[in-house]
């Protein structure tokens, strides 16, 4: 499951980064607020009226945001986490 | 460059920096710049247990020694000794949020490699008290080899410990960065951090979360901004219902001072220049120090609460339409307070693209600088009723003033990003910070840097300002019957400005004030002031009147309505196109964005004023 389609506030951890899609800055930047595979994620809230704004998402301790397309690179998991890197 | 022992305060924005900067320095503090960048200098003077005078040096905030805006380039080079003009600090002080380890310790690990004295600052242990997390200093401090000090800002007893472990730590070692072995494995480091915040945590019982509390409000898509715009709305109200009882004391002040100079000053050339030109000009300007003061406190506030990144995700969505982000909604609104050091806080946007269209709009955001002027009008024109509980008409129309100037900002980023800052939208990624209730110091402090910055410029560059419009003024004398203000050399030149300006319904007193209000928009206020000053003095029923009364009398509601507009738009003062150059490396911006000011202004005025006459009101 896409990062952006997981349902608010439910726990989850990051299965695979498609780091391609993002530019190196914002790869470097998103590495930066420990995001990574393994780490655990919380999508918060939707910004924007229509949807269509960023999301917050917790990763880890820290809450960022981020826009979808930056959340669209990142596959989540539900299940039961595995061991964190 | 003092010759006292450098230590520089570094850490991850958000760690609490500023906050433990303020509390080790108090209000000893020297802002600056460093030299060929705009990035602000922060240095204050801290003193040891023994009284030995260290140099505190407040870093910029970044997430690692990769930078990827010219701010974080600066802490890069400074902890690195490479920073022009500085020498290589002789320790660092490393600030980690205590209730973000995992990933504050990361950048920590990169810092401590460096192999400089070092000492660590566990900051903000309280709020991670209040999320139930409880740590052990001294695992962290076995772990990373280097002393650890809990810190809270606001409690003298971790403070002082800091200060013992770097008076220890700058009497042992000397300063030197360790040969480095090639670029650290960003993975590897990352779990070094993680296994060492796992060790330190002591225990982890989940707890109400205040932050997640007020996100569910503060960043819903309705609510949150209901409140974003009800926040802004008070803010607005408040510059003019708080402000008007200080207000009302400095003009007591001011008009006292004119009638000791009238007193002990014999009539002449001398009592003409202090009572016209210093104290009739500057004076109008420093009675709108309050209103400034209240601005400047309600953005310190927003800033340092952590609302303000929230502001910024709501606006984001908005932002995207006309090809920003919500990242430049924080220059932008620090723009309100005054546009100079919201473009420097550009630089915290990293898509070039981005970065220069908010340059360019920053100035259409309603700066303090307008606020004498509207302050002016709207009390000279605009009826002081209320038009619902709790609404006066008169900050009512000051609240639309402003939304002009951010619907007209919106409109031009969009025109921008469609012609001459064509690209791809840059995106946005922002840390959320933990809410926190701000120390009173802090903002105290804020709020002192920002009233002496004003008072300077009220004693520098408007006074100057207003000497020399007052000797253009008031020479050569006017002949009998004909205004002192239109014969002048002022007058003349303000004769032919008036062609240009006529047609959009300024008067020749605008014209006047046109001029030197590009040296600081204030001035436009004490340039009137000034003039009428220079005009009455033969009339001593004139004198009397305030500068308000007066302007009431002689302007028509549609001349007073087609100023503000011209002001919502105006081109921006000389010290914010020098930022533009500095901040865009050439000429060729900082004219641009003052030719289409001036187009956006003269229309906007234009469209004003003959509406206002159509509908009755010339």
């Amino acid at each position: 499951m896409r990062l952006t389609d997981l349902p608010l506030r439910q726990p989850a951890f990051v299965e695979t980064i498609d780091w391609e899609s993002l530019s190196s800055v914002e790869g470097q930047r998103l590495r930066e607020f420990g995001l990574c595979e393994g780490a655990s994620v919380e999508a918060l809230h939707h910004g924007g009226l229509l949807g269509r704004g960023p999301l917050a998402v917790k990763i880890g301790r820290m809450t960022v945001a981020m826009r979808r397309n930056h959340a669209a690179a990142v596959e989540v998991s539900t299940g039961p986490q595995e061991a964190q890197v | 460059m003092s010759g006292l022992p450098l230590v520089a305060l570094v850490g991850n924005p958000n760690a609490g920096k500023s906050a433990l900067f303020n509390a080790l320095t108090g209000a000893r503090q020297k802002l600056g710049n460093y030299p060929g960048v705009t990035v602000e200098r922060k240095a204050g003077r801290l003193s040891l247990a023994d009284g030995r005078p260290v140099e505190l040096v407040d870093l910029p905030g970044t997430y690692s020694l990769s930078p990827a805006s010219p701010d974080e380039q600066v802490t890069r080079d400074f902890v690195l000794g490479k920073q022009a003009g500085e020498k290589l600090p002789d320790a660092l002080v490393i600030v980690v949020d205590a209730s973000n380890l995992d990933n504050h310790l990361r950048f920590a690990l990169e810092l401590i490699a460096l192999g400089l004295p070092t000492v660590v600052a566990l900051n903000m242990v309280d709020l991670a008290t209040r999320d139930g997390l409880e740590l052990d200093a001294n695992v962290l401090a076995q772990e990373l080899g280097v002393p650890v000090v809990s810190t809270v800002a606001v409690r003298k007893r971790g403070l002082d410990h800091l200060k013992t472990e770097l008076e220890t730590l700058l009497g042992a070692q000397t300063g030197m960065l360790r040969a480095s072995a090639g670029e650290p494995d960003f993975d590897a480091v990352r779990r070094e951090a993680r296994r060492i915040a796992r060790a330190a945590i002591v225990r982890e019982t989940p707890s109400r979360r205040l932050t997640a509390a007020v996100d569910r409000v503060a960043l819903h898509p309705v609510l949150g901004l209901a409140l974003l715009l009800g926040l802004l709305f008070v803010m607005f109200q408040a510059v003019f219902s708080w402000a008007s009882v200080p207000a009302d004391i400095l003009e007591g002040w001011v008009t006292a001072l004119g009638e000791a100079v009238t007193n002990t000053l014999p009539p002449g050339i001398l009592h003409d220049f202090l009572l016209q030109g210093v104290v009739g000009g500057v004076g109008a300007v420093i009675v709108f120090l309050p209103q400034i003061l209240i601005l400047f406190f309600f953005i310190l506030m927003l800033e340092a609460t952590g609302y303000m990144a929230r502001a910024a995700f709501l606006m984001d969505g908005i932002m995207a339409k006309v090809g920003l982000s919500g990242r430049a909604f924080i220059p932008l609104l620090s723009s309100f307070a005054c546009a100079v050091p919201g473009i420097m806080a550009t630089r915290t946007i990293s898509d070039p693209k981005d970065r220069l269209t908010t340059i360019l709009i920053a100035p259409l955001m309603t700066c303090s600088a307008r606020l004498p002027v509207y302050g002016l009008i709207i009390a000279a024109f605009i009826p002081a009723r209320s038009v619902g509980p709790g609404i006066g008409l008169q900050g009512l129309v000051l609240f639309l003033l402003y939304v002009a100037g951010i619907v007209g900002a919106m409109l031009a980023a969009w025109a921008l990003r469609l012609t001459v800052a064509k690209g791809r939208s840059g995106g946005f990624l922002m840390e959320m910070p933990k809410y926190q209730w701000p120390r009173p110091q802090d903002i105290l402090i804020g709020l002192w840097q920002r009233g002496v910055i004003f008072l300077k410029r009220a004693g520098t560059i408007i006074l100057a300002t207003n000497i020399v419009l007052w000797v253009l003024a008031s020479f050569p004398h006017a002949p009998e019957g004909v205004r002192q203000s239109e014969y002048s050399i002022a007058g003349r030149i303000a004769g032919g400005i008036n062609v240009l300006v006529e047609p959009i319904g300024f008067n020749r007193d605008i014209s006047l004030a046109l001029l030197p209000s590009m040296a600081a928009r204030e001035v436009a206020v004490s340039a009137i002031a000034t003039v009428y000053a220079i005009d009455a003095e033969d009339d001593a029923e004139a004198l009397e009147q305030g500068l308000g009364d007066r302007l009431a009398g002689r302007w028509s509601l549609a001349t007073a309505l087609a100023f503000l507009a011209w002001f919502v738009f105006a081109p921006q003062c000389i010290s914010t196109i020098a930022v533009t150059r500095r901040e865009t490396n050439g000429w060729k911006w900082p004219l641009f964005m003052i030719f289409y000011l001036f187009v956006l202004a003269y229309a906007a005025a234009g469209v004003t004023y003959w509406a206002a006459v159509a509908m009755g009101l010339g």
